[in-house]
């Protein structure tokens, strides 16, 4: 930056402000679009939910905080919420531990890469509708694969999408199905990051194959793993698309998620404030998870 | 470094030239087990596809015939994909998904990266903010703006047009954030000559910036492409007209209409992924170090 100090104050100044200029010029196009299509609908939701705004555009008078007081008492609202969190906690475990195994297994210096990367990540490229309308024919009960599988281990069938106690798991196995091979593809790269010389050592120094993975593989991913877990979280709790689609939140609402209760409450039961409302109940769950899950790798790495 | 790639030349996958794979010395035996469970986890990630398949070829008195079995009594039939094709939706939205995802794709790299190049190098006042604003709305969950957006859209009469589909999708902050970090490492000299010479902005970002940033562009564009193509919710909502749906929305709506029609629902649901498979089957490099270098972007 010599040539900076010998610019003349008048120049310098001129510059700075050909820099704003510029600066703002080139950040115009996005900032455009995310007023328009982010910060405006962010601003008009919260306004939405103190009305009584229905879907036909009626009652868009202010009522207070009336929506979200009835929010607050309703029950299936509790109960999705629920259910979101159910599904965000059994998602979470199998996806993050099962894509960890699939990438330490696959790293150990096996033969043919590329088949296996592109077994486990290529569903992650269906859309979910695809993915939805595999499994609901693999769960369906006289003529699917998996009553099929367990009738040949002598167990009796099972009503997967119908019966309320195993619905939300048989999500659960098509949502992993569908996208383990993201964070499959995740912890492979981060294995692969990990410097041959650590494992050199130790082997010299007489550690097989599970002491390394335990003592340098594991504490190496430490980073990546806090990572995977608070981008799985928050996608879980997220999910609409395979619930919808399989079960539409049945049966009887065992799976209904929060996003579909948005979303029923806005186009079924046109009450577009009331939606609005539990939309923004939604968003102050993820942001009070969010701002825990800061909180919690500051005091860790602190 | 050298020892171990002596010791196992013959291991040296081909066509993963980017990521080393890790080559430190095994037992045969381990990696023998490890090889056998990856390979039976690997045909069971398959079966999904092979079934929907197997069905898809059926005829549907077979596909809806007890006991299921793999192979139709009556023979393998093509009836299920041409009836598909014949109602001539599927083409219909496969373009309509081709049309959108390209058009959210472009307009999200021309925007992401120009002002991820302005907080990257210019001096401006007010970017540590615009940048701070830009972070902070990651934690935005999409499903939140759905129903302000309907209503947004429906004021600008835009509800059953391209626009509703395409405009509110162009906002990627964490690609943001991924871009900037590329650019932060190019070298500040390449452009500073430039500027002596009297080059513009505009012209240094198109003509020295970006050709430098091929890679991440690529990564970014796959990362938003495969994500606007798969999209269900929103595309669910902005549209009704079965002549502007996308795949995965059309293939919802052929789901209750075919009921039971099991070989022509397999058959949709095939003609529906393979564009994206064949991409990958293509590009799969670029999409695995695609996804690689992006996916943490979100945090």
């Amino acid at each position: 930056m010599s040539t900076a100090r010998t610019i003349a104050p008048a120049a310098r100044s001129q510059r700075s402000r050909r820099d704003n200029i510029h600066g703002w010029a080139f950040s115009a196009p996005f900032l455009v679009f995310f007023l328009m299509f982010l910060v405006w609908p962010m601003i008009s939701g919260a306004v939405m939910s103190l009305t009584g705004k229905s879907l036909t555009g009626a009652n868009s008078g202010f009522i207070g905080l009336a929506n979200y007081t009835e929010a607050f008492a309703d029950s299936d609202m509790w109960r999705s919420l629920g259910n979101t969190l159910y599904f965000t906690l059994i998602s979470t475990v199998p996806l993050v531990v099962i894509a960890l195994a699939l990438a330490a297994i696959v790293n150990m210096g096996l033969p043919a890469q590329w088949l296996w990367r592109l077994s486990f990540f290529s569903p992650f490229l269906l859309a979910s509708t695809v993915v939805s309308l595999f499994f609901a024919w693999m769960y369906n009960p006289e003529l699917g694969l998996f009553n099929d599988l367990l009738a040949k281990l002598g167990i009796p069938p099972v009503a997967w999408l119908n019966d309320p106690a195993v619905a939300m798991w048989a999500i659960v196995i098509a949502t992993v199905w569908w996208t383990v091979g993201f964070n499959f593809l995740l912890y492979l790269a981060a294995l692969q990051n990990i410097p041959q010389q650590h494992y050199e050592a130790a082997s010299l120094d007489g550690a097989g194959g599970w002491r390394q993975f335990f003592s340098i593989s594991l504490p190496q991913l430490g980073p990546t793993t806090v990572m995977i877990v608070i981008l799985q979280i928050l996608a879980s709790l997220k999910v609409f698309d395979q619930i919808y689609q399989m079960t539409e939140g049945g049966p009887g609402g065992a799976t209904r998620s929060i996003v579909q209760y948005v979303f029923e409450a806005g186009f079924t039961g046109y009450r577009l404030g009331y939606s609005a409302a539990i939309s923004y109940i939604f968003f102050g769950l993820i942001l009070v998870i969010a701002l825990a899950q800061v909180f919690i790798t500051r005091k860790r790495s602190a | 470094m050298a020892t171990t790639t002596l010791s196992k030349p013959a291991l040296q996958p081909k066509g993963s030239a980017g990521a080393a794979p890790n080559r430190r010395p095994k037992t045969p035996l381990s990696r023998i087990l490890a090889t056998v469970i990856v390979s039976v986890l690997a045909v069971a990630w398959l079966v999904p596809f092979a079934w929907a398949t197997a069905t898809a070829l059926k005829s549907e008195t077979d596909a809806a015939s007890t006991p299921i079995s793999w192979i139709p009594a009556s023979g393998f039939t093509l009836d299920a994909f041409a009836k598909v094709l014949q109602s001539g939706n599927i083409p219909t939205w496969t373009l309509n998904s081709l049309f959108t995802s390209a058009a959210i794709t472009a307009i999200t790299l021309v925007i992401s990266a120009s002002v991820a190049y302005a907080i990257s190098r210019i001096d401006f006042r007010g970017k540590r903010m615009l940048m701070g604003v830009i972070v902070a709305s990651i934690i935005i969950p999409p499903p939140v703006l759905i129903i302000p957006l309907f209503q947004q859209m429906q004021s600008l009469n835009l509800i059953d047009t391209y626009w509703a589909l395409i405009l509110p999708q162009v906002i990627h902050s964490p690609m943001v954030f991924v871009l900037k970090k590329f650019f932060d490492q190019i070298p500040r000299e390449l452009e500073e000559a430039a500027l002596m010479d009297g080059a513009g902005r505009l012209r240094i970002f198109t003509t020295i910036v970006l050709p430098l940033s091929r890679p991440i562009l690529a990564a970014v564009a796959i990362f938003v492409f495969i994500g606007a193509w798969n999209n269900f919710l929103w595309p669910f909502i902005a549209t009704n007209e079965s002549s502007l749906l996308t795949l995965p929305v059309g293939l919802q709506t052929i789901k209750s209409a075919y009921g039971i029609q099991y070989a022509q629902n397999m058959a949709s649901a095939l003609l529906a992924a393979l564009p994206l498979i064949v991409v990958f089957l293509f590009f799969q490099r670029q999409i695995i170090r695609g996804v690689a270098t992006t996916g943490l972007a979100g945090t």
